[in-house]
């Protein structure tokens, strides 16, 4: 109770006070998880879409493995990014390990399967009540992937939203790829981490109610421009 | 229609069948669809008259027999682009009606800059010109049906297949549906339709096929069919009888 109070006054003391190390930190966060979804939306939706559009041998199977994908644990898709930029990896000469560009490879790698797996589900359901009467029109399949994807935008951002969600709660991968070095690629996740081990609660749990209300923050912002544009659209 | 080369009609089904799950649903039905007229297909519930039109339009293939288009000649590619199925509840995409009618436009290969006044063009045709920038899916029932048969209208159809296209509408907007496919049949569309109307028939249609049980009964010019069809189960089903 008392951890409680003092983390609450800790979080408005640090907001309010525009604490120049938090606020690297927060953007940090924002930059490397928004990063990540846009990156794993570009690539999800058209591939979630065709996912559900195209039939071809072992389609079931790559449904199931990407349905799967939706769990991996973030520290072992940190460890494959991580052996994959170390010095002795295959990218290694890029340099990338400790970077906030190798935070955002391993969480795009997090978000993709989600933001897949979810529009694949969307576009499907979207098929069922399109499909005869866009082969009645003559659309053909490459422009039926765009159609749909369209008008299925107010699902498949709940998806997106999904995705950044993951994103930005994650840890366990940005900590390995990115060494949480102080200044360069702390994030609120990794400062929240270090914080509970150097046994300081209130400041770690003062950046847990900062990361808890951005992400309500971003949740509520879509849902009204998402709300709106429905009531337009019926 | 107008800088075509060729026509896609006669349509011609031979002994063509459709079974789903090993169960016969069409059997074994040969019909030739000519130019120009309005055939009315009658049947009562689950008798195979939406399959019918489906497996004409080719939303659905056939398991037996064989449908040609005209000559037997054309790409399937072109063949679809010249025909065009009203259902009975029309999907609209989610964007307005000018929006969907310039979809279709563009699905036809016309350039971006003719859309516009095109897809005016013809949301003026079915009286949606104050509509057209609401979203399609607030339309009501009616207006979604008229502005269906927009969309069909812009792709200038050589055949045009409605499915029940009224069954949900009131009267006024029913013989606003029904002006419209004259207009079709007047530009020179053959009409291909299912209603369970029966008053509607009548004022629609030069021929009537009559299928049950998925199975052609009869096929006969729509005067004689509402004097007195040739089969015993179209007599029945004009009589208003249960007919299986
Ligand atoms: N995909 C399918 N799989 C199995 N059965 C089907 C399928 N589609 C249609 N049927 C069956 O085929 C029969 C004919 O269906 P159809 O929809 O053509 O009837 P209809 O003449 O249009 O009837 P209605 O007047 O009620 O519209 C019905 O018994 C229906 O249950
Ligand atoms: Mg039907």
């Amino acid at each position: 109770m008392h951890d409680l109070a003092a983390a609450l006054s800790t979080a408005a003391s640090l907001v309010s006070s525009l604490d120049p190390r938090v606020l690297a930190v927060v953007s940090l966060s924002v930059q490397v998880s928004g990063g990540a979804v846009v990156l794993a939306a570009l690539i999800g939706l058209p591939l979630g879409a065709a996912l559900a559009l195209f039939t071809f041998p072992g389609r079931g199977a790559v449904v199931v493995v990407l349905n799967a994908c939706m769990g991996l644990p973030p520290v072992v898709v940190g460890l494959a990014i991580y052996l994959l930029l170390s010095r002795a990896g295959p990218l290694g000469e890029l340099g990338l390990l400790f970077t906030p560009t190798a935070m955002m490879m391993a969480q795009t790698v997090l978000v993709l399967p989600i933001i897949a797996a979810l529009s694949r589900q969307v576009v499907a359901d979207l098929w069922e009540e399109y499909g005869e009467q866009l082969r009645s029109l003559g659309a053909p399949r490459g422009s039926v992937v765009l159609t749909l994807l369209w008008d299925g935008r107010f699902s498949l951002l709940t998806a997106v939203l999904a995705g950044f969600g993951r994103a930005s709660a994650e840890v366990g991968a940005v900590m390995i790829v990115g060494g949480n070095i102080n200044g360069v690629t702390r994030t609120m996740t990794t400062a929240i981490a270090l914080e509970t081990s150097k046994g300081d609660l209130p400041l770690a749990l003062a950046l847990g109610l900062i990361l808890i209300g951005l992400v309500t923050v971003v949740n509520a912002a879509v849902f009204m421009v998402g709300q709106a544009a429905k009531r337009g659209m019926g | 229609m107008v800088g075509r080369d060729g026509s896609i009609l006669p349509l011609e089904l031979s002994r063509v069948g459709f079974s789903a799950g090993g169960r016969p649903l069409i059997r074994d039905i040969s019909l030739r669809l000519e130019a120009g007229s309005r055939t009315l297909v009658l049947g009562p519930n689950g008798a195979g008259k939406s399959l019918l039109l489906r497996l004409c339009h080719g939303l659905l293939t056939p398991t037996g027999g064989s449908i040609r288009w005209g000559d037997g000649a054309m790409a399937a590619e072109g063949l679809r682009r010249r025909q065009a199925m009203v259902f009975q509840r029309p999907v609209l995409l989610r964007r307005s009606a000018l929006a969907n009618i310039r979809y279709v436009l563009g699905l036809m290969g016309m350039p971006r800059h003719r859309r516009q006044a095109a897809a005016m063009a013809a949301l003026a045709r079915f009286d949606l010109a104050d509509l057209a920038l609401r979203p399609a899916r607030v339309l009501s029932g009616g207006e979604q049906q008229r502005l269906a048969l927009a969309r069909a209208w812009v792709m200038e159809p050589e055949i045009l297949f409605l499915d029940e296209p009224t069954s949900a509408l009131d009267p006024a907007a029913t013989q606003a549906v029904e002006t419209a496919i004259q207009d079709f049949h007047g530009s020179g569309a053959k009409i291909v339709m299912t209603t369970h109307d029966l008053g509607q028939a009548r004022r629609l249609a030069d021929e009537v096929v009559f299928l049950a049980g998925g199975a052609l009964e009869e096929r006969t010019p729509a005067s004689i069919f509402f004097k007195g069809p040739a089969s015993a189960r179209a007599r029945a089903f004009l009589a208003g009888e249960l007919v299986c």
